[in-house]
């Protein structure tokens, strides 16, 4: 009831401490077309979902490139994230310019929020209506940030935004669970025209994968998607398609148990870039193929705020 | 009552001599690597050239923190231009950016002599040569620095065909090979070395052509 009265403006506050503008703005995100990522020691994986609006036309561009060690996927008012994506890269050049090495990712984001803080604080402004995913490299590692409308960031394993990530998200967020990206495309299939996937990691600067390379991956993740057995309960995560004589087979065959059975922010594992790319698929595959990839770990403080490093 | 005089200079002239020489398919970039000051030698070890975009390669002597300068500003530009445009700049329009960038600072200019040098659209070469505040022309072959004066005209000697003393030049580039382009080159920089005291320690000679890109290097006289 109360809603209605105190959204007008970002600069209201309602009786409830709350800034609706702002929240109306994240939800803006939320309807936008997924996006996901994932890190692990070296690597970075950006993958989103490709929507057009008519079957004629072609779809936004949702994944961009900011530097050869950072790049951005981006869920919601697609204008917005191209102006964020534009500021972002005009910092990274202007660092450059002074200190003569790269920005490190941390402090990139923490001026991006400073950014969309302004918005929200600011009569003749209205917040940014777009939620980024930045991933990046620096010499503290590799990095996935969320950055919202609210100004507020945080670093992740592993996120999704956009629409239909709800299931997703959920089992990121539960303690002591079994970890498992589920679908995004609500049985939509899966090729390499509907989905758009970009990596960045060690001695390989941030570019998006060709529709080749994109689709050859998925066709090998499907072959070992079919083989795999579909045991959530007590899932241990190793590939069970030793039938499949595919090399898809050999790849997936690597994922052995983590060294470390936590996820931790602190101690991202060591997981080898196909496996990161193959996660990404699980979490655009449809219920049909039962996500079979279950990574067994425990993930205590995922959605944790964490400051970055100076 | 005399005018107040300042009693500081900004610019310093750093010596050194850049060439650069085009062909059918190749273009040959060269300068010397003697960093100098007055009559003291600061470095024998300095590289005048910098690469900007796959197909353009910029030499310039002068005053070498204006051309630092210079050569960071516009690798910020191409950068720019890269996350516009998804590709790499031509050699022409990394012409035009230069000469716009140079005029930018008509009032207190850069203070270089550049010669950028690469491959155009049809991937023969092309060399552009410039004053220090943006005034180009496209030319076959170039030479800017302190031994300019002793290169240029051997250059417009032996390289008849694109030289626009015989008006007009009959060919945009040389009809030399690859080899003997180099050859050239070095010739003029061991006779500029001879005779000009900023000129000399060693050569640094960049080759651009289809296959990429290849460095090179010669002793020059260090006296």
């Amino acid at each position: 009831m109360f809603r209605n009265q105190y959204d007008t403006d970002v600069t209201t506050w309602s009786p409830a401490g709350r800034l609706f503008q702002v929240e109306y703005a994240m939800e803006a995100v939320k309807q936008g077309s997924a996006a996901i990522g994932l890190r692990s020691k070296s690597h970075v994986v950006l993958a989103c979902v490709n929507k057009s609006s008519s079957e004629l036309s072609s779809h936004q561009k949702k994944i961009f490139k900011v530097d050869d060690h950072i790049g951005v996927a981006i869920s919601g008012l697609t204008a917005d994230g191209r102006v964020l994506s534009r500021h972002m890269r005009n910092e990274c050049i202007n660092y450059f310019y002074s200190y003569e090495s790269q920005l490190p990712v941390g402090r990139l984001v923490v001026q991006l929020a400073d950014k969309a803080q302004v918005c929200t604080q600011r009569s003749w402004k209205r917040p940014y209506g777009v939620g980024l995913l930045v991933g990046g490299l620096d010499e503290s590692g590799a990095h996935l940030y969320y950055n919202c409308p609210s100004g507020n960031y945080f670093e992740y394993q592993a996120f999704a935004i956009g629409s239909s990530v709800t299931g997703c998200k959920d089992i990121l967020r539960a303690q002591d669970a079994l970890f498992a990206l589920r679908e995004t495309l609500q049985g939509e299939k899966l090729t390499s025209s509907t989905c758009t996937i970009a990596v960045v990691g060690v001695g390989e600067a941030f570019h998006v994968l060709d529709q080749e390379t994109v689709q050859a991956l998925i066709n090998e993740f499907e072959i070992a998607g079919e083989e795999a057995p579909a045991d959530e309960a007590a899932a241990p995560d190793q590939a069970g398609d030793s039938e499949s004589g595919a090399t898809a087979a050999d790849q997936l065959l690597q994922w052995t148990i983590p060294q470390q059975p936590h996820l931790s922010l602190q101690e991202p594992v060591n997981w080898p870039r196909t496996l990161l790319l193959h996660a990404c698929f699980h979490g655009f595959l449809g219920t049909k193929k039962r996500a079979a990839l279950v990574l067994h770990c425990k993930a205590p403080s995922i959605n944790r705020e964490r400051q970055p490093e100076e | 009552m005399t005018k107040q005089q300042a009693n500081w200079s900004p610019y310093d002239n750093n010596g050194g001599t850049c060439v650069a020489v085009a062909g059918t398919d190749y273009c040959v970039i060269a300068a010397d690597t003697r960093m100098s000051s007055g009559y003291n030698i600061l470095t024998r070890d300095y590289s005048k050239i910098i690469q900007l975009a796959d197909k353009s390669v910029l030499a310039s002597s002068g005053f070498q923190a204006d051309v630092r300068a210079l050569q960071k500003v516009l690798a910020a530009k191409h950068l720019q231009y890269q996350h516009q445009h998804n590709k790499q700049m031509s050699c022409p329009a990394m012409a035009q950016l230069l000469s716009n960038t140079l005029y930018y600072k008509r009032f207190f200019p850069y203070y270089a002599f550049n010669v950028l040098g690469g491959l155009d659209h049809e991937g023969k070469g092309c060399v552009f040569t410039y004053d220090a505040v943006g005034s180009y022309e496209r030319v076959g072959y170039s030479s800017q620095g302190s031994g300019s004066t002793l290169i240029t005209p051997f250059l417009d000697n032996q390289l008849k065909s694109p030289s626009p003393l015989l008006l007009p030049a009959r060919d945009a580039v040389t009809p030399l090979s690859e080899s003997e382009a180099i050859d050239l080159v070095k010739t003029c920089f061991a006779s500029a070395t001879e005779r000009d005291i900023y000129t000399g320690d060693k050569l640094e000679i960049l080759v651009l052509n289809a296959s990429g890109l290849r460095r090179e290097y010669m002793e020059l006289r260090k006296d």
